[in-house]
């Protein structure tokens, strides 16, 4: 099986600089690899620092201990001394991150935010468009809204794009926070649906899921964050 | 020969004077269309009347030339009656009406319609020297741009005219390429003498008083009127011929003759008009 | 691939004062770099020794010309440092009126640097000038019209649309948006964000609003004292700040 994503001895604290330099371990000692088809269920209570994991595999959150390798093409990229520009290009082919919060960028419409992936690695937009549409389709969201900037929609239809968003490109892995968090029981059950099919046909996903059903449906195996003892 | 007026130094302006702008005006000929720096004197009349021209012509005149001053191409206006009598009592010269006999012609806005021939020199009166100065306000931003030939944005100007008007509506001052590098304004004369400029065989020096600049186009050197590939230079074309001497070629004045509307065109060059009517009678 | 800019050390200083030091970074096609940090931080300094304005104390900017070719930007002859600034780069000025020419028409502003550059042909220039007119959703009808008519929002998109249309690869931005009502920065924001794309530009932006760093930046410098004091992808920098001034400057900004 190809390994798409090894964590060795991740750590991570965050210095508190304006609050006089207090020091928050919030991840320590965290190790294990995801396959192609896996999906590997982060468990944990609340405050364990699941997200802060996310993140930090996506890069977003700076590395500062251990090592994060995401294979990117045929070659192993190691996160903790990749260049910007590669970050950004594990982005655009490689990783997606479904985030429990859409960031909107004003003004542009649902339908351009969802083909934008597709847009970026060079895809026409008429055939972005299409495909950004049936994604729509797929999460149900109605034909109305897709021309509108998302800013004013539901809680639950700014997921359904934010997913669409992250799906469309059909990245080899997937980094899910709380995907269904928002969502009613039968939109649950398509995005459920979704990342089962994003699964088997081999992307890896990486994935916080609030709701047991879920876990259970789309799970494979699971990785349990521990919460660091509160620092001295 | 008469010699100046008692008191005057010959052609008024002391010789160490003379000597520093015939030195600014053989590095204006050295470089054409260059505008060359001098230390402009106040002269016996105010900025604006043509003291650029006159310090010129002051350095450059000799007992033996033949002067011609000419304002808007008369010989016979207040400002040419009043450079040609400060000459002639500065300096005790002969002057002249005609265009072929004179040396030294100082025009103000007009280059005369005989062809100007060898030898003779044609002195403008320039009131603003730097063609920049409408798009560029800064003095050390207009040289470097000089020094580096940056001359493409001029054509915003005709551009504006085009866009406005339909065609290019700058009818004076038209701006010039003097031999294929240095842009250079004309002085006021109309946009129709701008192709005498060309490969005249006479010299052609340009003093601006105000301003403390001269520049010069030496005999036989290129002038070409900037333009555009889809809308070339043209000079003015009149439907009507001169009602004094019947020209069809020469530039022509509008004068209105009376308070009804009525109007006649006459040549503006009067002494080609003279000649051209006596060669009629 | 080449960086398009390659600054090494670069440094400034005025009298007794240093207003930049030891600033270095690469620059790609298609990136866009944002310089963020309070005033006096050196933002604009540094922004005027990249874009061949204020010749720098120390170190180099290198530029890679379009065959290829390395240019030490301060070793060039003027006239070739000035033929960059106004055909292969770009500069976006806050103010409007900084960059364009207000005593002449919207089409003669977008086809100056046209002509700049040797174009002779006045059907050829309108048709370019209608052309960017629209791309930056200017109505074409407007061309002949002054840009002091025109309304703050539209003056920055005619200084775009003069700055992009001898198609530079690089284009310096001084607060592009701050002067603008609110209201009307979204929609710039968005108009440069996809030119930005579509021409693959590469882009210096100066700014002290995080926002818009978010929006447009892939990757920020943070700038305090002269002197960058954290590098890195927009969002780690924003979401994850290291230094103690980055942390400072996320945390003032309100949330909205």
């Amino acid at each position: 099986m190809t390994t798409m994503l090894r964590v060795r001895n991740l750590a991570k604290t965050f210095t508190l600089h304006p609050q006089g330099g207090i020091r928050l371990p919030v991840l320590g000692g965290v190790n294990f690899e995801v396959a192609a088809g896996e999906c590997l269920v982060l468990a944990g209570p609340s405050g364990a620092g699941k997200s802060t994991l996310l993140r930090t595999l996506y890069g977003n959150y700076r590395l500062q201990e251990g090592s994060v390798a995401i294979r990117h093409g045929d070659k192993m990229i190691e996160l903790g001394n990749a260049s910007p520009q590669s970050i950004l290009s594990l982005r655009r082919t490689t990783v997606g991150y479904v985030s429990q919060f859409l960031r909107v960028i004003p003004r542009v419409a649902t339908l351009d935010l969802v083909a934008e992936p597709l847009r970026a690695r060079g895809v026409t937009a008429t055939e972005a468009n299409e495909r950004a549409a049936e994604w729509l389709a797929r999460l149900g969201l109605p034909a109305r809204l897709w021309h509108l900037p998302p800013a004013t929609f539901s809680g639950g239809e700014q997921q359904r794009v934010n997913i669409a968003r992250s799906m469309i490109a059909e990245y080899p892995l997937l980094l899910l926070d709380e995907p269904t968090a928002s969502l009613d029981a039968d939109n649950r059950r398509i995005v459920v649906d979704l990342m089962n099919r994003a699964r088997d046909a081999g992307a890896a996903l990486v994935g916080i899921f609030h709701d047991a059903d879920v876990r259970a449906a789309v799970g494979t195996r699971s990785y349990a964050v521990e919460p660091l003892r509160e620092a001295a | 020969m008469s010699g100046p007026a008692a008191g005057y130094n010959f052609g008024y302006l002391d010789e160490q004077t003379k000597r520093m702008i015939r030195r600014a005006i053989l590095k204006a000929v050295a470089i054409p269309g260059y505008q060359v720096p001098f230390g402009s004197r106040e002269m016996p009349l105010p900025y604006g009347w043509g003291t650029g021209g006159i310090q010129v012509t002051a350095s450059i005149i000799g007992e033996d030339d033949v002067l011609k001053v000419i304002d808007q191409g008369s010989d016979d206006t207040t400002n040419a009656i009043n450079i040609r009598r400060f000459f002639q009592r500065v300096t005790g010269v002969t002057t002249t009406t005609l265009t072929g006999e004179a040396t030294i012609i100082q025009t103000r806005h007009r280059i005369p319609e005989t062809p100007l021939h060898e030898g003779q020199i044609l002195v403008y009166q320039v009131p603003i020297p730097e063609p920049l100065r409408w798009l560029e306000a800064r003095e050390s931003e207009t040289r470097r741009m000089h020094a580096l030939a940056e001359y493409g944005v001029m054509r915003v100007k005709l551009y504006e005219d085009i866009a406005r008007f339909g065609h290019i509506a700058t009818t004076y001052d038209y701006p010039v390429v003097v031999n294929n590098r240095y842009l250079m304004r004309p002085s006021p004369i109309p946009k129709f003498d701008n192709p005498k400029m060309h490969r005249n065989p006479a010299l052609q020096l340009f003093g601006a008083g105000r301003e403390k600049r001269i520049y010069a186009v030496p005999p036989y050197t290129d002038v070409v009127s900037l333009d555009f590939e889809d809308h070339p230079f043209e000079v003015q074309r009149w439907d009507a011929t001169c009602s004094l001497c019947g020209s069809a070629d020469s530039f022509l004045d509008e004068v209105i003759v009376d308070d009804a509307g009525g109007r006649m065109f006459v040549c503006s060059d009067s002494e080609y008009c003279q000649r051209q009517r006596e060669a009629i009678s | 691939m080449k960086p398009l800019l390659r600054v090494a050390e670069l440094g400034k200083r005025f009298g007794a004062r240093t207003a930049v030091a030891d600033v270095g970074f690469d620059l790609y096609a298609g990136e866009v770099l944002g310089i963020v940090g309070e005033s006096g931080s050196g933002k604009t300094t540094l922004l005027r020794m990249l874009s061949g304005q204020l010749t720098p104390d120390q170190g180099r900017v290198e530029f890679t010309a379009r065959d290829g070719e390395q240019l030490d930007l301060y070793a060039l002859p003027e006239f070739r440092r000035r033929l960059l600034m106004r055909t292969d780069w770009g500069y976006v000025h806050q103010q409007a009126r900084d960059g364009l020419r207000l005593a002449v028409s919207a089409g003669a502003n977008i086809g100056e640097r046209l002509m700049a550059q040797g174009d002779r042909h006045y059907g050829r220039i309108r048709d370019e000038a209608i052309d960017w007119l629209q791309r930056v959703e200017m109505p074409a009808e407007r061309i002949d019209e002054a840009p002091t008519t025109f309304s703050g929002g539209m003056q920055q998109r005619l200084q775009i649309a003069r700055n992009l249309v001898t198609r530079p690869r690089l284009v310096f931005m001084d607060e592009p948006t701050a002067s603008l009502d609110v209201s009307v920065q979204a929609r710039l924001l968005d108009l440069l964000r996809q030119l930005v794309a579509e021409l693959q530009l590469a882009v210096v932006l100066v700014t002290h609003d995080l926002a818009v760093a978010r929006l447009l930046a892939h990757r920020l410098l943070v700038m305090k004292d002269g002197r960058v004091v954290e590098a890195g992808l927009t969002d780690q920098v924003l979401d994850d700040p290291q230094h103690p001034y980055s942390q400072l400057l996320v945390s003032s900004v309100l949330q909205a």
